[in-house]
């Protein structure tokens, strides 16, 4: 019996870039096939290729054997095939329900039956067994429940084959195992399942068998069992990488951020804590715990209720995030695209935002100076690019990554609060970004690690705090015999 | 190729239209103003030498006086004997010539340009004056050349888009932040009724001096920043869309403007208030076009090379991650509002200088127009990109197929249709240009 779906010597190019150089692919009903690799190994197109979104220079799609050809994302969808996009794709004013039927409501005469979709989508969600009020404007629902709808989505559409483009990239961790229960009952229900993820520990909780890429090639195709962590990541990268967290202890010094009986609302409940010069501080907890938000406030992105930030044993008043840049605290942004980068703009005019005041004489940019400093951090974080005129957004998410980094480094702020540093981001450039945290330790900044990935708070942290529904509930100081466990039972409450 | 394209795709464009409009426009020039009279005078002086005896025939409009003293100019200075300087009607040569024949003058020949040559006394000079002999009439000799593309027509262009080309700066400036100013029309109206009025009332109606002009325009331009500001202020800590925000103010400043004016024009000016819209210091360059091409320069310096420029892409770009980048985006946006407000003023002052007055209804649809020449000139009206001198080709986009219908007897109906869809098109150029740039992407952001 043919497979459910096999490429064959898929090829796509781009101006200047082959971005996939003959990959096959086989997926069997019923099988999870995790698919991996670095960012800008080819996983995003093969999977355009497979959505109809971009059709293939060469090669071939066969779906139980017969050929099909796909020029536009509906051919695919009416195949078959549904795709679950990080973003995702849903009308964010729309109810729950109207999104699953979007695009194929069933309509008598053009009138919607919506006693109809109400009882589908009942049935759908009982079959998925989640609680969604389907009823509710997507807008209002979480990130769980948003993907939970375009899984329903995809089930609606009686799709044969279900991608997932790294589903678990924001979510918690009971979140991401419910969704796991949720991929095991439609692989009994026969539906292929491709899986994209940066997270190894999932592949090897979910998979049945993986897929790697590298540069556009299929490197290995193995059953999970006959794989190792590190022979993957040996496989993905291309060269053994000698750590996964480069961890190294520096002398802790001074208090340098104090923070004293900080409040939000129902967010952020009387948060206190300290980070130490030459200190790594792991924050972690569920999403929605209030991690964030937290930062956010030290940052003065948004009004704080109540509460004293003190820098070096000094009250800074903090109302804005120009005070606490000129206070010299730094908050990396979890989320690059919408908030660390202004994307259509080149990668100089990023990297000099907050340091213009630096550049500039009497409001005068200058462009020298300017110029010297991003191409000492280009240099030194070895961003990849064609030019510094080259919009940010072009650049792959690791790279994006480092440009944020860049622009606060030449600030040279004393505090660092990174909200989910590696988010997105492939095992290289992770381990390059753990290596400048070490760096920046090193030289006696205060660093504010926000994570969810527990393994990383665990592998760089000196501390680790945990929150849960806006307090702080816990605090590990021996992070050597702290476990994943220990946290989660922290982070629960 | 393409980046060159979508980078001076509009420059192109102007200099197609310009070419375009030179063809069609290419016709039979008779030399007219002081160069013409140039010319007359080294035609005669080559037919008839210095020692020529010449009657100078012209109209008294403003050219021909310019042709006229010209021509007598260089005439008299290669000695040439004037026998008489005609400046007027037919009759008024034919009495001249008469007075020459009663008193038995002689004459070697009549100067005029083609006007007057073709006046049927000086055609049949010879017949109805036959005491004179034979009397050549010399004219300027006629080129080719086209209509558009003359000196006076190129200038006509620039002095017609002026107000709206600096109301086009500020306008830019508003909506690369991602905002749109629509009070900018109106703004020309109370700016011009402010500044006449204050003459009239305080600097002294027509007695006013330069320095209490001077203070009223400075009066009316700071009045509309102040306006700018209270909108941007509405924008920035009340988050109410612009679009609301500078339509109110659109009624709110034109209704004002007729308030105080009793809804009448105000014309109690001194003569010399004339000097900003209808005078030409420079080369002949009016002044007007001087104080724009300043302030583009002005404009484009800040945006390109000040960080005010840096912050103000920012914040059409992605406002919150300018935020979050320490910018000061609330200062900058009220800056901005006031700016746009404030070169709105500036337009109303230019206005009421060329006109001699103010009136409450100045500066009607302006903004349009204004809006118009940011979008034509590439100006993406969802912020963050954008070029001032964009705006200024915009502008002169708009003024040049403007100048053109009007050179080839497009009606004025018809111009308006031609507007919208040259405003459709620009639109569409840009959306197009999002696409190329949309296909060029994947290459580089392959995997997330």
């Amino acid at each position: 019996m043919p497979p459910l779906l096999s490429m064959r010597g898929i090829v796509k190019s781009f101006p200047g870039v082959r971005a996939l150089r003959g990959v096959d692919l086989d997926l069997d009903g019923g099988e999870v096939l995790a698919l991996v690799g670095e960012n800008g190994a080819g996983k995003s197109t093969l999977i355009k290729v497979l959505a109809g979104a971009q059709p293939p220079d060469a090669g071939s799609i066969h779906l139980h054997g017969q050929a099909v050809r796909f020029t536009r994302p509906l051919e695919s969808r009416q195949a078959g095939i549904a795709v679950i996009y990080q973003e995702f794709n849903l009308v964010p004013s729309l109810t729950a329900i109207e999104n699953i039927f979007l695009g194929q409501e069933p309509a008598h005469a053009g009138f919607v039956r919506r006693s109809k979709e109400q009882q589908r989508a009942n049935e759908l969600f009982t079959r998925l067994g989640v609680a969604v009020d389907p009823e509710a404007p997507c807008r209002e629902l979480t990130v769980a429940q948003q993907q939970l709808v375009e899984i329903a989505r995809a089930l609606a559409f009686d799709a044969r084959i279900v991608v997932m483009d790294e589903p678990s990239a924001t979510l918690t961790p009971q979140e991401v195992e419910r969704l796991f229960s949720i991929i095991r009952d439609l692989r009994t229900r026969g539906i292929g399942i491709i899986y994209v993820s940066h997270r190894l520990e999932e592949i090897f909780a979910i998979a049945d068998r993986v897929l790697v890429l590298r540069d556009g090639e299929a490197v290995a195709w193995r059953p999970i069992g006959e794989v190792t962590r590190e022979e993957l990541i040996r496989l993905m990268v291309g060269r053994r990488l000698e750590e996964e967290f480069p961890k190294r202890q520096v002398p802790i010094g001074p208090p340098l951020l104090v923070v004293r009986g900080l409040r939000c609302g129902p967010k952020v409940r009387d948060v206190s804590f300290v980070i130490r010069r030459g200190e790594v501080v792991g924050l972690t907890g569920l999403v929605g715990a209030g991690r964030t938000e937290t930062a956010r406030l030290i940052f003065g992105a948004d009004c704080k209720e109540a509460g004293i930030v003190e820098l070096d044993g000094r009250t800074v008043d903090i109302r804005s995030p120009r005070d606490a840049i000129r206070a010299g605290i730094a908050l990396l942004t979890e989320d690059r695209k919408a908030q660390g980068l202004v994307l259509a703009q080149s990668v100089r005019d990023n990297f000099a935002l907050p340091n213009l005041e630096r550049f500039s004489f009497l409001g005068f940019v200058r462009r020298r100076a300017e110029r010297q400093a991003l191409a000492r951090h280009i240099e030194g974080l070895r961003i990849r690019l064609a030019s510094p005129e080259q919009p940010v957004g072009h650049l792959s998410g690791g790279n994006q990554q480092k440009v944020v980094l860049a622009k606060w480094l030449e600030r040279h702020c004393e505090v660092l609060l990174f909200d989910e540093p590696t988010r997105g981001i492939d095992v290289g450039a992770k381990v390059e970004i753990y290596r400048l945290i070490n760096d920046l330790a090193a030289a006696g900044k205060a660093i504010l690690l926000i994570s969810s990935e527990l393994p990383e708070v665990l592998g760089m942290s000196d501390r680790i705090l945990v929150m849960h529904e806006g307090r702080l509930t816990g605090e590990l100081t021996d992070v050597s015999r702290a476990t994943q466990e220990d946290i989660l039972r922290l982070a629960v409450g | 190729m393409r980046r060159f394209l979508s980078d001076y795709g509009m420059a192109l464009v102007l200099l197609l239209l310009g070419i375009y409009y030179s063809v069609v426009t290419f016709a039979l020039q008779d030399p007219s103003g002081a160069s013409g009279g140039e010319q007359l005078a080294r035609e005669v002086l080559a037919r008839l030498g210095p020692s020529a005896r010449v009657l100078l025939v012209t109209r008294d409009t403003r050219e021909d006086i310019a042709f006229a003293d010209a021509a007598r100019k260089h005439l008299e200075a290669a000695g040439v004997q004037l026998v008489g300087d005609v400046r007027g009607r037919p009759y008024d040569a034919r009495a001249e010539l008469e007075r020459l024949v009663a008193a038995g003058g002689k004459l070697d020949a009549i100067a005029a340009n083609q006007v007057t040559g073709s006046w049927a006394v000086l055609r049949h000079v010879s017949t109805r004056f036959p005491q004179l002999g034979e009397v050549p009439v010399v004219t300027p000799p006629r080129y080719w050349w086209p209509n558009f593309l003359k000196a006076d027509n190129l200038r006509n262009i620039a002095d017609q888009i002026v107000i709206i080309a600096i109301l086009a700066a500020g306008m830019t400036f508003v909506v690369i932040t991602g905002g749109i100013d629509l009070s900018v029309g109106s703004l020309i109206a109370l700016s011009a009724v402010t500044a006449t009025l204050l003459i009239r009332d305080v600097a002294g109606a027509e007695a006013a001096t330069t320095g209490g002009m001077i203070g009223a325009c400075l009066a009316a331009v700071a009045l509309c920043g102040l306006c700018g500001l209270f909108s941007g202020a509405m924008v920035t800590f009340f988050q109410v869309p612009a679009f609301i925000v500078t339509l109110a103010m659109m009624l709110v400043a034109r209704g004002l403007a007729s308030e105080v004016s009793n809804g009448a024009s105000i014309y109690q000016v001194p003569a010399s208030f004339l000097w900003l819209g209808g005078g030409a210091d420079l080369f002949s360059v009016p002044n007007g076009v001087v104080l724009m091409i300043v302030l583009y320069i002005a404009a484009d310096v800040v945006m390109t090379r000040m960080t005010l420029g840096r912050y103000i892409y920012a914040i059409g770009g992605n406002a919150e991650a300018a935020r979050l980048s320490g910018v000061p985006v609330r200062r900058v946006l009220l800056l901005v509002y006031a700016l746009s407000g404030g070169l709105a003023g500036v337009g109303g002052v230019v206005m009421a200088s060329r006109l001699r007055s103010g009136a409450p209804t100045y500066g009607l649809m302006y903004e349009l127009y204004a809006i118009a020449a940011v979008v034509v000139g590439g100006t993406s009206l969802s912020g963050g990109e954008g070029k001032i001198f964009g705006t200024l080709i915009g502008a002169f986009i708009i003024a040049v197929i403007k100048n053109g219908m009007n050179l080839t007897g497009v009606t004025p109906f018809r111009q308006e249709v031609v507007f919208g869809v040259v405003l459709l098109g620009a639109v569409l150029l840009d959306r197009l240009k999002g696409r190329l740039r949309l296909r060029a992407k994947p290459q580089a952001s392959k995997s997330s």
